[in-house]
């Protein structure tokens, strides 16, 4: 859940994901659900010339088991705040991202 | 929970409903065809279905029609932008049957590298082996 609410607050920023074929998009982040599937706008693709296929396509969801990595933007990540609420652990009601 | 829409699969899946997508499953496959419907595990109904498959500056198409996609194999579902596809540097299209001996070399050059490249990670990097229980890919 703590995952889920990170990723909640991100959305509007810019991220990198990175699947598990070694495709990777960069998008504006639109939203996110349960099982961390990712929608993606204004997306680019990291060596288009690889992927052809995607040269059409400007937003797309990912799904969440196919993802390896997301690069995130350091400057939206309160790392400090991460460790506190992983300390605390994850029940609802103990973190601070769901008000 | 009016604001927990958009953070749902069905909250951010509706308004790609009768619009061209593109569908990448697991195995490399390329779909195109029209969502007419998916559920929360992201398993899809797409109508009039075609596969593609691309070699160097070709492309050629193979008609399939009604799909129901298992949402595990699903990779990826992007949206077709028919401008941005019409705008494309022109790929030239071939008979199916022309570009599949390519394309089907192709995948072997590839799962070659890729079974080089976990053989080399396994025995020397010390990774473990992929596909194991719970990879989830």
């Amino acid at each position: 859940m703590l995952i889920f609410s990170v990723f909640k607050t991100l959305t509007d920023q810019q991220v990198t994901v990175e699947l598990k074929n070694d495709l990777s998009i960069t998008g504006v982040l639109k939203s996110v659900d349960q099982f961390l599937n990712i929608r993606l706008d204004s997306i680019k693709v990291l060596d288009e010339a690889r992927h052809p296929h995607m040269m059409a396509v400007k937003n797309c969801f990912i799904r969440g088991s196919v993802v390896r990595y997301v690069q995130l933007p350091s400057e939206h990540v309160d790392t400090q705040l991460l460790e506190d609420a992983t300390r605390r652990g994850s029940s609802p009601r103990s973190h601070p991202f769901i008000g | 929970m009016d604001s927990l829409i958009p953070f749902t699969t069905s909250g951010s899946l509706v308004d790609c409903v009768d619009r061209k997508m593109l569908v990448v499953l697991r195995d490399g496959r390329k779909l195109h065809g029209v969502l007419r419907s998916y559920d929360q595990f992201a398993n899809l109904v797409l109508e009039d279905t075609v596969e593609r498959i691309y070699h160097g500056n070709a492309f050629a198409e193979n008609w399939h029609g009604l799909f129901l996609i298992r949402g595990e194999n699903v990779v990826l579902l992007g949206e077709i932008d028919l401008d941005l596809e019409d705008e494309i540097p022109q790929r030239r299209q071939v008979e199916y049957a022309a570009l599949e001996p390519y394309h089907k070399n192709d995948v072997e050059v590839k799962k070659q590298r890729e079974e080089a490249k976990a053989q080399i990670l396994y025995e020397q990097k010390g990774f473990c082996k992929e596909g194991g229980e719970g990879d989830g890919y």
